[in-house]
């Protein structure tokens, strides 16, 4: 992969506000849970979870398991532990990401969330929606979108004081 | 036809990745890794109000055991669950076999059923070998298979799931004295659990077995012999202990079991010259009061059980893995 030379890419810290903003009237900072997935997801859950002042411990999950590509594509090498500190049954859970694409990822993530419990409602929070959705998946929060083409591949970084940037980078 | 001629490990393909687990003898160290990484987060699914996960469904997983395991099998079909497969067990003891069915014979009928995985226990070391390789021979290299104990040759999934214990014990491999207990002569445990150490980079393996119940020239694989367990136990951080094999003993190796738990069997006092916090091991099924005192067997230092609940995970790595190679 060879990084790119810079282009318009939406501010992600800008995004991170601007996405607890969006979701500030519709939670219950006592009730709702987030799960981000790893591993922008992780981070961006992170920084809502402060923002919004939530009290329920944030989840984190690796959806490696679930994926609809392993027969393609083998079992991901640096598969992770999920990690859902709450009790999904009945709970509000917003599922978090960095970048929505195709919706396979969030398909497997739902999937994964059904296994721990049946929860009373899922919502999907993402940074940006850059296109190209092969399901029919839609956030519920999102403040950004984009398009790019398919051969390229939008990532979030996290720098080392943890400040969060996208970068693209060609598959 | 190609089976060696990639990577020239039989048990790699083209790509350098796992297709077949035979042994641990030749694996890379980072092969190795990969299991022991790939199978902490199999450990969380356990935990879970659905233990499973979707990753091998609707494959078929034949558990072939020619030979009689209460334990691995179990744990085998359980991994195997987990992972979603469809999980057809065959004890061939009391099958075909009986009527004179070749080992091939029996492989082939059960790729015509479309078999993907076949995990293998053979009396005759070499057994789960000779089935990759004619199925390799014969265009069938899709199907995978996984030893899970071959006569005295090797038990990878054993080795393996004992690293993945003491990893999460001692954290570091780069520093232990690891001794072996017991009947090195007939144990495939211990063959796999040697190389398993020495590729993970542990700098002292030890021995520690009367002379009967060694195999000769074992110092070539990197080990120190001890023939006095209290010497060979003198500052080691892991005691694994091996199974008295009664049932592959054949003539007069040992006097008495009395006779042996007074010079090989793990005693409190005994353990009391390792490390203070030295784990101590056992593959299962002990015999109480032959190799192992009931006070150590179920005493604070033991991870006996932990192994078997490591075990599920490490297999449940492997064989997605391999399916998905």
């Amino acid at each position: 992969m060879t990084k790119l030379p810079p282009m318009h890419l939406p501010d992600a810290e800008a995004l991170c506000t601007a996405l607890a903003d969006a979701m500030r009237p519709r939670v219950d900072p006592e009730r709702t849970a987030l799960v981000g997935i790893h591993t922008g997801g992780v981070w961006v859950a992170e920084r809502l979870h402060a923002a919004l002042g939530l009290k329920v411990p944030s989840g984190s999950m690796d959806v490696s398991f679930y994926r609809d590509d392993f027969n393609q594509r083998g079992l991901h090498a640096n598969a992770r532990a999920s990690h859902i500190p709450f009790d999904v049954e009945g709970a509000h859970v917003v599922i978090v990401d960095d970048v929505l694409y195709t919706g396979r990822t969030i398909r497997a993530a739902m999937n994964e969330l059904f296994d721990f419990g049946r929860p009373a409602h899922i919502d999907l929070a993402v940074l940006t929606d850059r296109g190209g959705r092969e399901l029919p998946i839609a956030p519920t929060f999102c403040p950004h979108a984009m398009s790019l083409p398919a051969a390229q591949m939008l990532a979030l970084e996290r720098a080392a004081d943890g400040g969060l940037s996208f970068r693209v980078m060609e598959k | 036809m190609n089976f060696m001629a990639a990577s020239g490990n039989p048990q790699l393909n083209k790509h350098g990745e796992l297709n077949h687990l035979l042994t641990i003898e030749g694996l890379p160290r980072e092969v190795l890794e990969r299991i022991l990484d790939t199978a902490a987060p199999f450990t969380e699914v356990a935990e879970r109000e659905v233990k499973k996960v979707p990753l091998l469904r609707g494959k078929s997983v034949f558990n072939l055991f020619f030979e009689n395991s209460t334990r691995t099998r179990t744990t085998f079909e359980i991994a195997a669950k987990r992972l979603s497969a469809d999980v057809i067990n065959l004890n061939i003891n009391t099958s075909s076999a009986n009527k004179g069915e070749t080992l091939l014979d029996t492989a082939d009928n059960l790729a015509a059923m479309q078999a993907d995985m076949f995990v293998v226990r053979h009396a005759s070391s070499g057994a789960p070998y000779l089935i990759a390789r004619h199925m390799a021979a014969t265009g069938r290299d899709h199907i995978h298979v996984v030893n899970a104990g071959d006569g005295r040759h090797a038990h990878p999934t054993q080795g393996l799931l004992d690293m993945y214990t003491i990893r999460h014990y001692k954290k570091d491999f780069s520093q232990l004295t690891v001794a072996i207990v017991g009947d090195v002569l007939h144990s495939r445990v211990a063959r796999s659990q040697i190389h398993a150490l020495t590729t993970l980079g542990v700098p002292e393996v030890r021995v520690i077995a009367p002379k009967t119940l060694l195999p000769t020239g074992i110092e070539r694989l990197g080990v120190r012999v001890f023939n006095d367990m209290r010497e060979g136990l003198r500052g080691v951080d892991v005691v694994m202990m091996l199974r008295l094999q009664n049932e592959r003993m054949q003539g007069a190796l040992l006097p008495s079991t009395q006779e042996y738990f007074k010079s090989y069997g793990l005693t409190p006092e005994k353990l009391a010259l390792a490390k203070p916090d030295a784990i101590v091991m056992h593959p299962g099924p002990m015999n109480r009061g032959v190799e192992i005192d009931s006070a150590v067997a179920d005493g604070g230092q033991a991870v006996i059980l932990p192994q078997v609940t490591f075990g599920i995970a490490v297999r449940m790595a492997v064989m997605a893995m391999l399916a998905g190679n």
